[in-house]
């Protein structure tokens, strides 16, 4: 059972955004960057589908030099192999490229399935993982919360609309991984020292044929921040609960017109 | 501008409501002819009721082996309907189905997406939308480069549905191989009827405030009475009091609808950044320094024990 992780590098979940000074992309100043949440479940599945079957993880970032810290991060936690495409500044949010990059990356491994996350905290695109499944030609599952590997197929269940759809699939497949579906280790003090040992195998996005940003397929035009709320009405309400109650549901009867 | 493709998405032969929202959106901005997609088993006969919506032409795959979704089936119908209608750009709406196949079918006819779409102008022959990142936290603009047909998912709830139009031509989808490899086997009932927060219009969310599980009652309570969707912050689902498909934030859903109403939530960054873009934010918490209230068009301070049973009286009251 050999895994394949994608991992893509984000701000922290908690980092206060601010536009950069051409006001298409962020200010990078002070910024700590993390593997993309979702990205832990896809790691966190391999790990434990590789521990109960053997095989081998790889976990691959295509990103600029930081993104490195995302991969000592994976392999800390366990993968056991990791590449490194370096680019990606020119492409951020281009799910199409990112994926034919990944599927070049990828293409001549030895793989049963390749895991993401269902999208990265960041471009929000969710698009990377069935692009990169189509590319492979192999089917996929997305927004996975439940899996049971078998020998040669799966089992997969992912929540829509108001249910539960169950499905089978053969390997190799690609999974994108949601919340619930496991509990993501951490990285333990032995891991992170072993890490720093193991190699990171390093591609140049040239070397793929790829020639990043010639012909792009997403082009951002500007990046702005919300607009300002101004200030709301807020009524006080420990005294009189069900008053403050009632004058609230008026409110948002007459005025906000949202009941 | 030629053509614009919209994929019509249905179940049980019921078609969704934001799929209309999408087909009207295409009416607005299309010069040329608006054609819908609708693939299924046995849905033939909805096809024609599109032409109310806008639609010109309405290409249909009908096949049992298309009754339940699957990724690589509807790539296949769909991919079909684009070549017969050489559309220039392709509409989804932005639900479970629309997020999966969006990409794979934007994948197969070699072109990218702009996903997650609050809202979409033309520039000539361009379509440029504006869609949040970092979940929210802020706003960007794209567009496809020189890439056509232009794949654009629209975020559910935004755009508005209207009927207008005559009758639509149907068109069948046929020759489809239909080598399907991962398999719906069955579609599980878990939502009892519940109304999902990726599609409300009005989302009631609780949080840490509730102190525990059984109170999501209270939140149900007045969802129920508003006509909203039950949400709830990161905190309570990490503490196990209602299932993640309810979490709204950074790292749940990210939503926009006219109404939402946070209770004993004080308002974490990631959750702000889930549900700042909706359109009227109401805060109810004890504590009057809560971030939640920078947000707030309205707010209550106070026990939301006592609050939320009063503000569900209310709206009863108002329903009649």
């Amino acid at each position: 059972m050999n895994c394949i992780v994608c991992v893509t590098s984000v701000p922290d979940t908690a980092s206060v955004i601010k536009i950069g000074p051409e006001a298409k992309s962020i200010d990078e100043t002070g910024i700590k960057w993390i593997v993309s949440p979702y990205d832990e479940y896809a790691l966190e599945e391999a790990l434990q589908l590789t521990e109960a079957k053997g095989g081998e993880v790889t976990a691959i970032t295509y990103g600029p030099a930081r993104a490195e810290a995302a991969l000592r991060d994976c392999l800390a936690r366990g993968a056991h192999k990791a590449v490194h495409v370096l680019g990606g500044e020119a492409t951020l949010g281009d799910s199409f490229t990112i994926a034919k990059v990944l599927a070049k990356a990828i293409e001549g491994r030895d793989y049963d399935l390749v895991l993401c996350g269902f999208k990265g905290v960041g471009t929000d695109n969710g698009q990377v993982g069935p692009m990169l499944a189509e590319l492979l030609g192999i089917p996929h599952v997305a927004n996975v919360t439940k899996l049971e590997v078998g020998d040669g197929s799966l089992r997969a269940g992912r929540d829509v609309e108001g249910g539960q759809e169950q499905i089978s699939s053969p390997l190799p497949a690609l999974l994108t991984c949601q919340k619930g579906l496991n509990e993501p280790r951490y990285a333990a003090l032995k891991g992170i020292m072993a890490a720093k040992r193991k190699p990171v195998d390093k591609v140049e996005v040239a070397s793929l044929g790829i020639d990043e940003g010639a012909d792009p397929f997403y082009v951002r035009r500007s990046l702005e921040l919300p607009p300002p709320k101004s200030g709301g009405t807020i009524i006080q309400g420990e005294d009189d609960p069900a008053g403050a109650a009632a004058q609230l549901v008026n409110l948002l009867r007459t005025e906000a017109k949202a009941i | 501008m030629a053509g614009i493709l919209v994929f019509i998405e249905q179940r049980d032969s019921e078609i969704r409501k934001a799929s209309l929202q999408a087909l009207s959106e295409a009416k607005r901005h299309a010069d040329g002819d608006v054609a819908a997609v609708l693939v299924g088993s046995g849905v033939t006969d909805q096809a024609t009721g599109l032409g109310a919506w806008g639609a010109a032409k309405v290409f249909v795959a009908d096949d049992p082996k298309l009754a339940l979704y699957s990724a690589e089936g509807y790539c296949e119908a769909l991919a079909k309907a684009a070549e017969l209608a050489a559309p220039t750009a392709v509409f989804f709406a932005g639900t479970a189905m629309g997020r999966d196949l969006g990409p794979r079918f934007a994948a197969r006819l070699g072109v990218g997406a702009l996903a997650d779409v609050i809202g979409l102008e033309r520039d000539g022959d361009r379509f440029v939308a504006r869609r949040p990142v970092y979940s929210g936290k802020a706003f960007a603009t794209a567009d496809t480069g020189g890439h056509d047909p232009q794949v654009i998912t629209l975020r559910p709830n935004v755009f508005a549905a209207e009927e207008g139009g005559g009758s639509a031509e149907v068109v069948p989808v046929e020759g489809l191989s239909l080598n399907i490899r991962a398999v719906v086997e069955e579609l599980v009932d878990t939502g009892g009827g519940e109304l999902d927060v990726a599609e409300a219009d009005i989302i009631v969310s609780g949080g840490r405030g509730l102190k525990g599980p059984e109170n999501f009652a209270l939140i149900r309570d007045l969802a129920k009475a508003v006509g909203g969707a039950v949400g709830a912050s990161r905190a309570a689902v990490d503490a196990g009091w209602i299932a993640h498909k309810h979490q709204v934030g950074q790292t749940g859903k990210v939503v926009s609808p006219s109404l939402y109403i946070a209770a004993g939530i004080s308002g974490a960054i990631q959750h702000l950044a889930g549900m700042s873009s909706s359109k009227v934010i109401v805060a109810v918490n004890k504590d009057p320094d809560a971030p939640i209230f920078k947000i707030a068009d309205y707010g209550i301070v106070g026990d939301l024990f006592q609050v939320l049973p009063a503000m569900t009286e209310e709206a009863k009251k108002l329903a009649g």
